[in-house]
Formats: structure tokens, sequence, C-alpha cells
């Protein structure tokens, strides 16, 4: 068949990296929050939030290092209130996430109105790592190894976060909060301090995913672009269930039905776009109908923690 | 209150150990009650030291202050003779103080040896193995066994609990507290942790045992402490209870706990057989009985109770008692057997029809499933009822025939609440239990399931609770009394079946020497 | 006689209760509205715009002007009956986010097949079965979720989250690829004829679909809190363990929760298009259910609260185009004020259930 054609896998494959990896932080990130017992649902607008200042820096500095720092600033910014609001006050998740997400699109569809309505400035290419010898094989050498630098960092937060859920009291202290609140603090550690640094970290993430959206993806800041990345973020969390190499999994899937759709044209099929997009949430959606019963969550998911309350 | 001599007054204060903890004055309030008023006590190397008091006595505040999650409103803490807050959970481990609580503080999805862990420093690596070994060694040092590298969540909740104790070892505790620790064990696990207890007290901890019981407190204890009402009315100091016996020493307690004379004597109270009709067909029938969806399977289950029988279920917490009443209302679904009530058989059929033949269900998960919280009292005291006339018509609800209702039931079950539109939520245990005893009794109850009917209450509620079973029974309807507490079901029920591990170990009449009997059953002597 | 009176003390004491109660909700609502406002006033002297000449031009247009006010009430209609989707199903303690999804199957298919019967039945049939059809595969939509949380215990956030991507695109495959309009070239369906559409109301351009948005809230907040069936749905959402414990077919009551809240939320794309659009066009996603979820919780779950603040999203929307124009401060200015809105609604409920925790 004509179709697999070494332009189209390449456009393919390299299109995995480049849809999957904010997905990929996302993922990460509400996985990380929730593993700690708060359902982050504010994570589209913490994404929007690394996008545009991730964004504004890298123009503004013209560096692109300072933009990724920026956009995991704006994640934080966002992730704070989170924080502020669902951790320390102890209010409903899901209220203010939807609050945070609908407040952060608007925020910065009026900032990048104000400040670049005229402009629409366009960020240069961001120049990448070719790493030797991988490089070099045909394909996939091209597509995957020689990214932005952004690509590995977020790939090789798979393994460090297994290792930090595994191998470190970080991680034992994440689930404890998540799962039996009341146990962390009676063993004398802070639960309001592990789910804030829980709610911070997702925020950092996701914003990181936002900027590489922006700065990487698009090289503008457009109002919505993160168009449903974080909702898919936290099905992914969901479904991986506190593992990290699944999110990498889910996300590599929906990265490749996402991009097969701009391959497909490359290759000059005509197949409409929402076609490909719904074929991870039908896999998904039939994996669930099959294996419903075991997608289990944190038990204190959710739920605030007051000390002396059960 | 009266005679009561307090710890200070000790005969030879040089011979003891200076105290870790003192508290002078210690207040602790709570919007509109005072839990803690002024309580002046100290706790001393090389004791155990039982608190004892009722429910709502103010002995969880107490522990919730000595170990750091509240924060008196006045007096003072002295640690080791030097004036110290203890500020937070890790300001007493700090300290040494460590708790066991009654409801486990172990992160089921993790193992132990991780659960040991728990609390170092963030950016550590666990190290399991020799956690593990510490572990091991600290179990042994008490004489305990445990497999460090099993998931909490496997273990049973005795196991937890010296997992627990362990733990708390291995962060070299001197101060260890048992809140209710006993509540959940069988009588042999108790019996083991009242001499660990005494072991550790005699290595030099100080140990600070809450409980409810009498006997243990006398047993166990080298020292006890009364609360009532938030106030501390006395104790005995351990001159003093070395030179009582064990009976003498009840007798003494009895007085300052409930300000009376005398101990209540489990055995004195005897029901009155003349209500049960055994010639009567039974009104229920369980035949070989088997459920294995729940967390305890229950297996070849068999009873039969007559109209106007008590019969009490004895055991510890946990052993498929919740199986069997969910099952038998019809909330669990059984695999194998029969259950006839009135000569139907009923295992088939929804919980709303069991109700409809007279099956009634008071369970001790008052909050949990009795009720719902956030609803006013009126309305759950018809939340098994929805629907029906006259409290709706069509579908529709009728406001008038709703609140007439509940006018009534407060008059009838004395509920004490300051409206019928109250949330249910907001009224105190006793009166909670009021409601659900005024919903499950109300219209022909032929079958009525008390589950742990008394828990959490106090005495006076416990009294009218009590007379209200045994109404039930004159009347006419065959009683299951789901209890935990020996005493009381010696004093209600006509026959007692002993359950352990989702089986029925055996029937005994409530005549002389069914405590030994039934303590014989649960301790698994005879088979 | 002595009875007699005292039913009536007992009347006028509720009453009173009432009275204190509603006073209260209200102050609880309109506390939180107010202080955005001010916050949403100070952000908009940062952007160098003075916010009462803001305000005066949002409500100048959706409130005050003949056109303004109609575009208002016409928007309504859709955005009420979504809001009495979410209160059927958050009441029953179901978290139904995939309301987006629904309203566009229900509107796909409605502006699918309308068209084609319309020219061969009278209006009022094709109307009923236009909007029949949207409600039903409105209701088809949120079953699989139905089904997969009553019989399997599955997180409806999950599931709801991902029929809605799935249903988002799924409707644009359908107006693309099935049901496209042979006649033009544009990606969308085939037009109900003007003359086919719900009636406007009084002569004004106001669309019926407002009323029939009013009957399902007003309908919805009296089934919740009047009747048998409302009061099952509460428990189960209330406690769902005391749903068990008293005999209440859980399950059934759940999948049933789903279909009610499905079929008003199609119905809500139906009557969008039987009353305004006329057809659905590729990529169409007004986004409304996301919006109204907020509005919802503001009125804390009650159908009269709901209406108040969908009105004022509505003149919010409407007027925000206007002021658009005419300050330089685009539309989704009134994002942030929603976002910022449901945060003080968060904390005022905050220190309220404090206040209460210190009296009992």
């Amino acid at each position: 068949m004509t179709l697999f054609t070494d332009t189209f896998l390449i456009a393919l494959i390299a299109g995995i990296a480049a849809s999957g990896v904010p997905l990929l932080l996302a993922g990460l990130g509400e996985q990380l929050s929730e593993k700690a017992g708060v359902l982050n649902v504010g994570i589209e607008g913490m994404m929007l939030g690394g996008a545009y200042l991730g964004f504004y820096i890298a123009w503004a500095t013209e560096s692109t290092a300072l933009g990724f720092v920026g956009g995991i600033g704006g994640g934080i910014l966002v992730a704070s209130l989170m924080a502020l609001f669902c951790v320390r006050m102890g209010l409903n998740q899901i209220v203010i996430g939807i609050a945070l997400t609908l407040g952060a699109e608007g925020a910065t569809a009026l900032l990048h109105h104000v400040q670049f309505s005229r402009l629409y400035p366009r960020l240069p290419d961001v120049s990448t790592w070719r790493i030797p010898f991988l490089a070099d094989i045909p394909i996939v050498g091209p597509a995957l190894f020689d990214r932005e630098p952004v690509v590995y960092l977020a790939i090789a937060l798979v393994p460090i976060l297994v290792y930090v859920y595994r191998r470190t009291h970080l991680g034992l202290a994440l689930q404890a909060a998540g799962d039996k609140p009341a146990a962390l603090d009676s063993a004398g550690q802070n639960v309001l301090v592990i789910r804030t640094f829980a709610v911070l970290s997702c925020g950092a993430l996701v914003g990181l995913g936002g900027a590489f959206m922006s700065i990487v993806g698009a090289g503008v800041f457009v109002p919505f672009m993160t168009h449903g990345n974080g909702f898919i973020g936290i099905v992914l969390a969901m479904l991986a269930r506190g593992r990290p190499l699944w999110v990498l999994l889910g996300a590599a899937l929906f990265g490749a039905c996402l991009s097969a759709a701009t391959a497909l044209q490359v290759a000059g099929v005509d197949i409409p776009t929402d076609v490909v997009q719904m074929l991870p949430f039908v896999a998904v959606m039939i994996v669930l109908l099959l294996a419903g019963r075991n997608a289990k969550l944190p038990a204190a998911l959710g739920a605030a923690y007051v000390r002396g309350e059960r | 209150m009266l005679d009561a001599s307090t710890p200070e007054h000790s005969a030879q204060p040089s011979t003891e150990a200076p105290p870790i903890v003192t508290f002078e004055g210690v207040t602790k309030r709570y919007p509109g009650i005072i839990a803690n008023d002024s309580i002046d006590m100290e706790f001393r190397a090389g004791e155990v030291h039982v608190l004892l008091g009722e429910n709502g006595a103010g002995k969880s505040t107490l522990v919730s202050m000595l170990s750091g999650l509240q924060q008196p409103d006045d007096g003072r803490i002295l640690i080791d003779g030097v004036e110290k807050p203890i500020s937070s959970p890790a300001d007493a481990l700090d300290i040494g103080i460590s708790t066991v609580f009654q409801h486990s503080m172990l992160v089921p999805s993790l193992t132990l040896v991780e659960n040991a862990t728990l609390g170092r420093k963030w950016w550590q690596a666990p190290d399991r193995a020799g956690t593990a070994g510490a572990m091991k060694t600290a179990a042994e040092r008490i004489g305990v066994t445990l497999d460090p590298m099993a998931l909490t969540g496997d273990l049973s909740l005795g196991e937890r609990q010296q997992a627990e104790i362990t733990r708390a070892l291995m962060r070299g505790a001197r101060f260890l507290i048992l809140d209710e620790a006993t509540a959940m064990l069988t009588p042999n696990d108790a019996a083991r942790l009242g001499e660990l207890m005494q072991r550790l007290a005699a290595e030099g901890m100080a140990v600070v045992f809450i409980t409810h019981k009498l006997n243990e407190a006398v047993a166990y204890g080298d020292r006890i402490s009364v609360l009532r009402l938030g106030k501390k009315v006395g104790g005995l100091t351990p001159e003093e209870l070395k030179s009582l016996d064990a009976q003498e020493a009840t007798n003494q307690v009895v007085r300052l706990m409930f300000g009376t004379q005398g101990a209540q004597s489990g055995d004195a109270e005897r029901p009155d057989m003349s209500t049960v009709d055994r010639d009567a067909k039974p009104t229920l029938e369980l035949l070989a009985l088997y459920a294995d969806s729940g967390r305890v399977p229950l297996s070849n289950i068999e009873f039969k109770v007559w109209p106007g029988e008590i019969l009490g279920i004895a055991g510890i917490d946990g052993n498929g008692q919740k199986q069997l009443a969910a099952a038998l209302a019809g909330q669990a679904p059984i695999s194998d057997g029969r259950v006839v009530l009135d000569g139907d058989y009923i295992d088939r059929m929804s919980i709303g029809q069991r109700r409809a033949k007279g099956m009634r269900y008071v369970t001790d998960d008052r909050l949990g499933e009795g009720t719902v919280g956030t609803f006013p009292m009126s309305i759950n005291l018809l939340l098994k009822e929805i629907g029906e006339a006259p409290f709706w018509r069509s579908g529709l609800e009728q406001p008038e025939a709703i609140r007439e209702n509940a006018r009534r039931q407060v008059r009838d079950y004395d509920i004490r609440t300051p409206s019928i539109e109250t949330p249910i939520g907001k009224l105190s245990g006793g009166n909670i239990q009021k409601v659900l005893l005024a919903r499950e009794l109300s219209g022909s109850a032929r079958v009525v399931i008390f589950e742990k009917p008394t828990y959490g209450l106090d005495l006076a509620n416990i009294a009218a609770t009590q007379t209200r079973i045994r109404e039930t029974a004159q009347s006419g309807a065959a009683v299951i009394l789901i209890s935990t507490e020996l005493d009381e079901i010696l004093a209600l029920s006509h026959r007692i079946a002993v359950m352990d591990q989702g089986e029925i170990k055996g029937i005994v009449e409530n005549t002389d020497g069914a405590r030994h009997k039934i303590g014989e059953l649960m301790s698994g002597v005879k088979k | 006689m002595s009875t007699q009176t005292m039913t009536e003390t007992g009347s006028t004491d509720r009453f009173r209760a009432k009275l204190q109660s509603m006073s209260g909700v209200l102050l609880m609502s309109l506390g939180p509205v107010v202080a955005a406002f001010i916050l949403s006033g100070i952000i908009l002297l940062i952007l160098d715009v003075n916010p009462f000449s803001y305000y005066g031009y949002v409500f100048g247009r959706g409130l005050l002007s003949p056109t303004g006010v109609q575009a208002t009430l016409t928007r309504m209609g859709p955005l009420l009956l979504i809001a009495a989707a979410l209160i059927v199903a958050f009441r029953a303690g179901i978290w139904n986010l995939g309301g987006d999804a629904q309203f566009l199957i229900g509107a796909v298919f409605c502006a699918a097949w309308t068209p084609l019967m319309a020219p061969h039945v009278p209006v009022w049939l094709g109307l009923l079965a236009g909007a029949a059809i949207s409600a039903v595969f409105g209701g088809i939509w949120a079953l699989v979720p139905a089904f997969l949380r009553a019989y399997q215990g599955l997180n409806e956030i999950i599931t709801t989250l991902m029929m809605n991507f799935l249903g988002i695109s799924f409707a644009s495959v359908l107006v693309k690829l099935v049901f496209l309009d042979p006649t033009t070239t544009v990606p969308q369906t085939r037009t109900l004829a003007v003359d086919d559409r719900l009636p406007t109301l009084f002569g004004t351009t106001i669309s019926s679909g407002l009323v029939i948005g009013l009957i399902a809230i007003l309908g919805v907040h009296f089934m919740m809190t009047r009747t048998a069936f409302g009061l099952r749905l509460r428990v189960v959402g209330g406690n769902a363990s005391a749903a068990v414990h008293a005999g209440l077919a859980v399950p059934l009551l759940t999948v049933a929760v789903f279909a009610i809240s499905g079929a008003l939320a199609g119905l809500s794309g139906g009557v969008a298009i039987l009353g305004q659009y006329g057809n659905v066009r590729a990529d169409w996603n007004p986004g409304y259910s996301l919006a109204v979820v907020p509005l919802v919780f503001l009125a804390r779950f009650n159908g009269f609260a709901a209406i108040g603040f969908v009105a004022l999203f509505s003149i919010l929307s409407i007027g925000a185009e206007s002021a658009a124009r005419r300050t330089g401060i685009p539309n989704y200015f009134t994002l942030v004020t929603i976002g910022i809105l449901l945060v003080m609604l968060a904390i005022s409920e905050y220190y309220g259930a404090k206040r209460q925790k210190a009296g009992a």
C-alpha cells in the first residue's frame, strides 16, 4: 500500500511526539495531584496559563528556555489558586476547577487581546537536540531523536516519577495523602503541605505542557488553544491509576490519533479529522466497558482534609 | 467524687518516676459543650494509666490534646516538668508520644514497612529491608509476630493494631496511648494486649489506655482516672489498686463513673421468659444460609426465632454480624440457603417486600446508611416508605401528613429536636437512634434486627433503647440482638448465638453459666 | 380548636423560617455576585476602562434595549433546559459533565430529520417530532456512562468527559459525512424553514423556546422537591448507602437520572435548532453546558435561583458582545467575571458553613 510512505510515517511519528507531549505532561501532572487526593479539574486553565505566560516570556526575552520557565510559572500561578482554595480552605474541587478553567480561558484571551491584538508575533522555530547515531535511524530517527529538549524532558519525567512514587518517602507521603490522610497526619507529616506540593507540581508540569503547545507546537498563542488537552489529561490520569508508564502509553495513543489526521492529509488521504480524533475515545470506552470495575481511585480523592474530622 | 482520691494524694511519691506529661487545669471547649473541664492529671513512666469513662465523657478530647491533634483553650501542659505545648502530631512524636487510635491509622494501600517509614524526610529513599529488620526486632521484643512486607489492607484489625504498637516502639516512643484499643479485638487478643501493656510499662514506658470497659481497666491498669461529663471525678492510685481486690476496685470505679452505689451485676438481670412462646411456629427460620459476597462470608447459618423471643448474637465485631443482618434485610445477596418468615420464603424478596412482610433492621451505622444527614428528620422518619400513602398520594408529597407523622413520633419516642425540619445530622447520637427506632418499630414489625443498638449512646439513652427492645419482644415480634457488649446480651436475650468468622459456633440458653459457655465458644475451646 | 391554632402558629412559624432561609439564600447568592462585579471592575480599571461605562453598555444592551433583551430571552431557552438537565443529575449526586455532547447530538439529529419531515406534516407535529428526536438522542448518549456507573460502579466524571469529547467529534462527523445538505457547499445540515420553526412570542423575536425552558426548569424543581420520585433521587444523591438500606433500586434510579438529564440536554439542542438556528454547521459547539455548570452551582441546585443566574449570564454574554465593540474589551471578559463569581460563591459557602458550625 502506498499509504505508508516515508513522508507519511515521519509525519505520523513526529506528530505523536508533538501532540502527545502536552497530553503526557497534563496526564502526569493530574496523576500527581490525584495521587495526593486532589481531583484537579482546573488543569485546562493551568495549561492555558502556561501556554500564555510561556509564549509571552519567550517572545519578550527572545529565549525559548526562559519561555519554558515562564510556562512552568504560569501553570504554578493558576495552581496556587487551586491550592489556596481547595487545599487550604477545602472548597469544592470541581467548582473551583471549573472556575479556574473558565477564568484562565478568559484572562489569557483578554491579555492576549490587550497585548498582541495588532502584532500577531510568531516565535522562531525552536532548536532541536540531535542525539547522535539514534537520529540517523531512518524514519524514526528524525521524528523522535532530533527533537526539542522539552520532549526528552517530558519522557524522562516518566521514569523519574516512577522512581519518586516507588522509591522515596515523598512517594509514600503522596499516596498516604490520597488514601488515608489522617494516617499521614498522625505520622507527623502535614497533609496540607504534601497536597499543596502536589497541586503546585501538577501546575508546573501542566504549565510546561501548555508552553510546549504555544512555543513549540504553534509558535503563537491563540485564545483557547489548549482545546480540551487538559481534560484529556484528566481522563489519562484516571485510566492510568497511579502508573506513569500508562500515562505515557495513553498519551502516545491519543497523540497518534491526533497526528494521524494530519499525516493522512500529508499522504493525500482525505478523512475528516473528527473521525480519527474519535478513535482513542472509542478505544478507551470499549476498554472501560470490558474491564470497567477496576478503575480504582484514591479513597480520599476529592475530599478536603480537615484535621480531626473523619 | 466524694471519697475519690486523686493521684497527687499518693502515699510515697518519692518511689515513683517523675511524670512525663502533666496536665494542669486543662480545658477544651467546643461550641455548646465543655469537653474537658479543668483537668489535672499526671502520666508517669512505668505505669499503665487507664482513662475510664463513658462515651462523651471527654476521653477522646483528652487523647487528641495528648497527641497534638487539638490544643487546650485553657490550662498548662508540662512535658518532663517544663511547660511546653504539644502543637502538632509531629510535635507529639518528637516528645516521644505515640498514639494507637481506635480506627487504624495505617494506609491500607501501603505495606507495614512503608507505613512504618511514613513521615520521614521526603527526599530519602525508604530503607525497606533495614526497616523490616528493625520492625521484626521490635516486634519480637514485645512478643508479637508480624510480616513487615504484608500489605496493610490484607491484615486483620488486631494485626494492624500490633503493627501500630510496634511502629510506635520503633520510633522510640516512651509514651504510648492506646485509644479504645480492645474494642475490635477478640477476648484472647484483648487479654494479650493487656499483658503487652503491662510488659511495656515494666520496661519503663508510660502507657495510657483509654477504655469504657470496667473489667479491663481493673485488670490491666496500674492507675485509673475516671472522667465524667468532661470532668475528672477521681480515680484509683497504684497503692489503692494493689490493696483492693478486683470486685472492690470495680465497685469503687462504678461509684465514680455513675455516681451510684454498687455495681450493676449483669448476671442478676435476666430476661423474662414468659413472653416467649416456643410452642408456636417460629417467626423466623434460617436454613443453611450462605452468603459470600461480603467481606466476611457467611457459611451454614441456621437458627430459629420464636415470637416474643430475643436471640442475642454475640461475637467480636467484624465476624459476619453485619453481613448476616444485611442478608436478612435483603441488602446483601444470599448465595445459598433459605430464609422463612411466618411460613413464607423471603430470601428472593427485595428489601421493600421484606419490610412489607414485617422485617425490620435497625442499623448501627446510623449516619452512614441509616439516615441522610442533610435531610430533615421528618423525612428521615419515612425514608423506607417513600411514595406510600398517606404521606405521598399519586407520587406527590403530602406535607401535612409528613409533619403530623413526625410530630407523633417525636412525642412517642421522646425525640429531642429543635424542630421536625432540623437536618438529622445535627441531632445527637441518642436522638438519631430514636428516629431509627421510631422508623423501624412503627407498623407491624414481625422480625426486628437490632445491630449494636446502644453503641455510642449515653446511659439514659442506653436504658431507653433497651426498654424498647424488651417491649418489641413483648409485643410478639421475634428479635435478633447483635451486640459486642456481652453484658447487654446477657441482660436482654433468651438465647445467645455466638458468631465467629461468619459461622454460628453454638447457641446457648441464657441460664446460669451462660457467660462461661459463651466465652468458651468465642475463644474456640468448644467445637 | 386548639389544634387549629397550633397548626396556624406552626404555619406562620414555618413561613417566617422559610422567609428567613430565603433571605439567607438571597444574601448567600447575591453577596458573591456583588463581590465578583467589584473585582471585575477593578480588573477593568487596570485595563484602563471605566467599569461603570462598561457595565452600562453590558446592561444597556443585554437588558434595556428592546432587541438586546429579546436576544437575551431567546438565549435563555436552551440554557434553562441545560440547567434543568444538570439540576436533576447534580441533585442525585451524579456529575454529568457531558452535557455539551448530549446537547450537540440532540441538535444534530433534530436538524437532520426535522427539515425532511416538516414539508409533509403540520408544523406542530414537525416541531413535536423534532423535540422528541433531540430528547431521545440526547438521552441515548447519556446511557453509556449511566450503565457503567449503575452496574460497574465506574466514576461518571471520567466517562461523561470521554463521551463529551467523543460526542463533539461524532456530531461533526455526522454533519460532514452523513447529514450533509447536498444543496450547499458549506458543511452543514439541511435548514429548517423559518415558517416551520418554533413560534415567536407576542410579535417579538423572542423564541418560544424560552417558555419550554421555563417549564422544564420549574418542572424539574417541582419534581425534585415535591414528588416521591424526586425524593428518591435526592436520597441517592444525599447518601447512596442510605438509599440501598432503604430499599431503593439505586442502579435503576441512576440510569433514570442519566436518561432524564441527557434527554433535557438533548432537548436543549433541539430547542436551539427549532427556535433559533434551523441547522447545525460543522464544528458548531456553543459550549453551553460548561458555562451552565457553574451557574447551577451558584444557584445551589435551586430551580428558581437558576433562572436568575441564567438570566444574568444571558445578559452578560449578549451585552458583552456589544460592550466589546464599544470599549475594545473582548467578550472573553465575561469568562473572567464568571470565574471570579464562582470563586466568590465557593468562599461565601465556606464562611457560611463555618458560621453554621460555630452556631451549632
